[in-house]
């Protein structure tokens, strides 16, 4: 049976059909409807203003790969300027293979790149490191804890030696909704209040950052990324078994599979969830240790960091956080065996 | 593996563990083991519980829930919504042993219990139909409430005033309940000095209950008329998604519930849903696009009706617990199958979540109380915007404030990309798919050019629209839903033409419901 006509321009022959809508459309179509989509959300959210300098979280990923292509597209119609910044978290066998395409495809856009490595940052500390402390117990390694929140610290650093003013990442509609799901399933009300909206404004010092491709479900992204003979890195982490996500992520695929809208009505959903006040988080202050936005004395980079380093790598993680109030002492014998005691819920 | 959920009988082997208790006598003893059972002040008791202390915090658990809440007042008429399955059946329960006990700790509200007979939803034959109404009227009749037993197909003769949400009774202030029960006491202490026995209770007279039994036995003997029979099983076949359908299943037996309640006085309704029931209902309704009114739809009182309040004293009860309860204290259900018995697992959302959030449970034996505690950090309002109040129109079937509103917010434009087929078919342009709070109808009721689901779609919250999108046709929907959309379609066109003219000091006009 031959193809339908794109049901767009009525020239080509239709090559895919758009998951959400069934609509037909040949390749090309489907690409100038997907950068109308991100021009249309960056413009009615007034997420990057003209002569804004962008910083573009790129991992080597499809997300990535694909918003910094269609951003370069949109660059005369936003007037904004591009700067790809790479985090190396040190996870081997994994970073260094995406680290090469990155900078394969910074080449290819003439676009400057900078690369911030874990281990200058946080005092040696590379997620292979916090894998191997973390390890023991019995319990999950909680590695993606740790990897989330410095990456988000990493990149700010990475923003700031740019002299950036916007942070753009490539989370798409699937991430979102993954994440509402996974934040109602281990209870952070904190995260469901903070979260659905479209960024966040850079409160306190932190710069803005924004999702450009919120919109856009995954499925899309991969199309794109393949009509546009895009060159990505698609090896999953080297922890992600480990993950929490990969629940939700489950869970996800199954729902879209009973209802293509699925994946919409959970962002629809985040939106409006409403909390009470008693639940939300409390207006940010600043690290008492580096200036960092934080909810608390430390920002949570620096809680962790400083678990770590004291040898009990589980202290800021869960519920019943202890001890962050004791000052540290530099140089003290690292004791493995001092874990808090565990108590009777089990700490995500 | 027989679930729970599905309300089927459970294996006995899997519940209890016996073990002879060697000394005080060589008395054998039951000792269970229960995996989670919350005590008082909300401790987690885990392990090992006698059979009596169960009982107790079980009891506790469903006093505490309904006094620290002081929604019924004394002498409240209080409908039971009775499925047959194992939560309602021990809500029933407990709220007959709680009416029987010595007057200081009575509970002080007059039951009824309805029964809804969804045999005609499910595809079932009249004969399969009369014989779990045979097996459900001796449970009714032990009971002693009055009872109602009424049929899904009498949805098809509701009047529209079911869809109007009643104005809402300001809440009444704290010291309120208080005075109500003090009252109450008193009008008590005076009645048992000089009635009878009979009428100590403070329950109406006895023969009241006996006559209106009598009346709904006729009821009982009277099936309901084969063309409403038929109407309904084409109204769910029509549906194309068993999501759909059991959506709407739950919307019209809310509906029906709703004026059985307001047909007979009952100012509160009760409904048995435990704890796991409402976490897998949580995460649905999150698929389902109602993030919006999770407080509404999970929460312990849902008063979105006005004048009837839904209130859920089982939400602390776990499943299990039930399961344990219903054993141990012989309570009587009768398994009725509903639209998704049988149905495999991806067959819709609802299924696909009960299974994933059992499945989780067991990894993770905290997800179902965690997703509880969440809901319990819900509030009843709009994100950012004004209070919850009667500002804003409401929902055509499930009655709450529409939550589709802005033109740019997020949803809104993916609704916009994923209309443009339509859009792009249909030969007349559709003019506001977008922007949902604009007319879309022409004014008369003859020359309708525009597509009347287009015009139903509007009046709908986000979830239900979607839901609405699976079924292809309106018309074999039951009248008094599409009575209600056409008035209110023509209400909104003269306001419109009206505008310039009226005058206007609030954003709630005046005849918007």
């Amino acid at each position: 049976m031959p193809a339908p006509p794109c049901t767009s321009c009525h020239a080509a022959r239709a090559a895919l059909r758009r998951p959400r809508s069934g609509q037909a459309l040949c390749g090309a179509c489907f690409c100038t409807a997907f950068e109308a989509e991100v021009l249309h959300t960056v413009l009615t959210g007034r997420l990057l203003p003209p002569g804004a300098v962008v910083a573009v979280g790129a991992s080597g990923g499809k997300d990535s790969t694909v918003l910094a292509h269609v951003l370069r597209e949109l660059v005369p119609r936003l007037g904004i300027s591009l700067q790809l910044v790479a985090v190396d978290e040190g996870i081997g066998g994994y970073r260094d293979a995406a680290l090469a395409a990155v900078r394969r495809q910074a080449a290819r856009w003439e676009l400057p790149l900078t690369v911030v490595a874990y281990e200058d940052l946080f005092g040696g500390w590379t997620m292979d490191a916090v894998a191997r402390s973390t390890a023991g117990s019995g319990r999950s390694r909680s590695c993606c804890t740790f990897c989330g929140v410095l990456r988000r610290r990493a990149l700010e650093e990475g923003a700031r030696r740019v002299g950036a003013t916007h942070i753009v990442t490539g989370h798409n509609a699937d991430d979102m909704a993954e994440t509402v799901l996974m934040n109602f399933l281990r209870g952070d009300a904190g995260r469901l209040a903070r979260g659905g909206g479209l960024g966040s404004p850079g409160e306190g010092g932190a710069l803005p950052r924004c999702r450009p491709l919120q919109f856009a479900s995954q499925k899309e992204v991969v199309l794109y990324a393949h009509f546009r003979r895009l060159d990505y890195f698609s090896e999953e982490c080297v922890y992600a078994p480990e993950a929490f996500r990969g629940h939700a992520r489950d869970l996800l695929k199954r729902l879209e599979a009973a209802r293509p809208s699925a994946v919409l009505d959970l962002v629809h959903s985040a939106e409006r969830l409403a909390l009470a006040a008693s639940a939300r988080p409390p207006r940010p202050g600043s690290c008492s240790r580096c200036g960092a936005l934080a909810s608390r004395a430390l920002c949570q980079a620096c809680a962790l960091l400083d678990g770590l380093n004291r040898g009990r790598p589980r202290l800021a993680i869960g519920k019943g956080r202890r001890g962050l109030d004791e000052e540290a002492t530099p140089g003290t014998p690292r004791d493995p065996a001092q874990t808090p005691t565990p108590k009777a819920v089990p700490t995500f | 593996m027989p679930s729970a959920v599905s309300g089927q009988s459970l294996d006995s082997k899997t519940l209890l563990l016996k073990t002879a208790v060697g000394e005080g006598g060589g008395q054998l003893q039951w000792l269970r083991m229960l995996p989670t059972v919350w005590g008082p002040g909300g401790s987690v008791i885990s392990g090992l519980c006698c059979r009596d202390c169960f009982k107790a915090f079980y009891i506790h658990k469903f006093r505490a829930m309904l006094g620290k809440n002081r929604l019924i007042f004394p002498g409240e008429k209080v409908l039971l919504a009775w499925s047959g399955g194992p939560s309602s059946s021990s809500m029933v329960r407990q709220v007959l042993e709680g009416l029987s006990q010595d007057s200081a700790k009575r509970l002080r509200f007059v039951p009824g219990v309805i029964f809804i007979d969804e045999g005609a939803a499910c595809g079932r034959s009249p004969e399969e139909r009369a014989k779990t109404l045979a097996e459900v009227k001796p449970i009714l009749q032990a009971i002693g409430f009055p009872w109602h037993v009424v049929a899904l197909e009498e949805v098809f003769s509701l009047p529209p005033s079911v869809l109007r949400c009643s104005s809402q009774e300001p809440a009444a202030p704290d010291g309120a309940y208080k005075a109500a029960v003090d009252n109450f006491l008193q009008q008590q202490h005076v009645l048992g000095a000089g009635g009878g026995p009979g009428l100590a209770h403070g329950e109406e007279p006895l023969p009241q209950p006996r006559a209106q039994s009598a009346w709904d036995l006729q009821s009982l003997v009277r099936p309901p008329a084969a063309a409403q029979t038929e109407a309904l099983s084409h109204l769910f076949c029509s549906v194309r998604t068993l999501t759909a359908k059991e959506e709407l299943l739950q919307t019209l037996r809310v509906h029906l519930i709703l004026h059985v309640a307001r047909a007979h006085g009952y100012s509160k309704v009760m409904t048995g849903d435990s704890c796991t029931r409402l976490a897998i209902k949580l995460m649905t309704n999150l698929a389902l696009g109602r993030g919006a009114f999770l407080a509404w739809d999970t929460g312990f009182s849902d008063e979105r009706h006005g004048d009837v309040v839904v209130v859920r004293p089982m939400r602390e009860h776990t499943l299990k617990e039930v399961a344990f309860y219903n054993r141990l204290f012989s309570v009587p259900s009768v398994f009725t199958p509903a639209v998704d018995t049988k149905a495999p697992e991806k067959a819709s959302i609802h299924r696909l979540m009960e299974a994933f959030i059992l499945r989780l449970q067991i990894q993770f034996p905290s997800t179902v109380s965690t997703v509880y505690r969440t809901s319990e950090k819900l509030a009843k309002a709009p994100r950012d915007g004004p209070a919850a109040g009667t500002c804003g129109p409401r929902c055509l079937l499930c009655m709450c404030t529409l939550d589709v509103d802005t033109a740019d917010s997020a949803t809104a434009f993916g609704v916009q990309t994923a209309s443009h087929l339509s859009q792009i078919q249909s030969p007349t342009p559709l003019t506001e798919t977008g922007t949902p709070q604009g007319l879309c109808c022409s004014p008369g009721g003859a020359s309708r050019r525009e597509d009347p689901q287009a015009c139903i779609a509007e009046q709908l919250c986000y979830g239900c629209r979607v839901n609405m999108k699976d079924l292809p046709s309106l018309e074999p929907l039951p009248p008094y839903i599409l009575a209600e959309a056409q008035l209110r379609t023509q209400r909104a066109w003269v306001l419109a033409e009206l505008r310039d003219c009226l005058i206007e000091d609030s954003e709630d006009e005046v005849g918007q419901s």
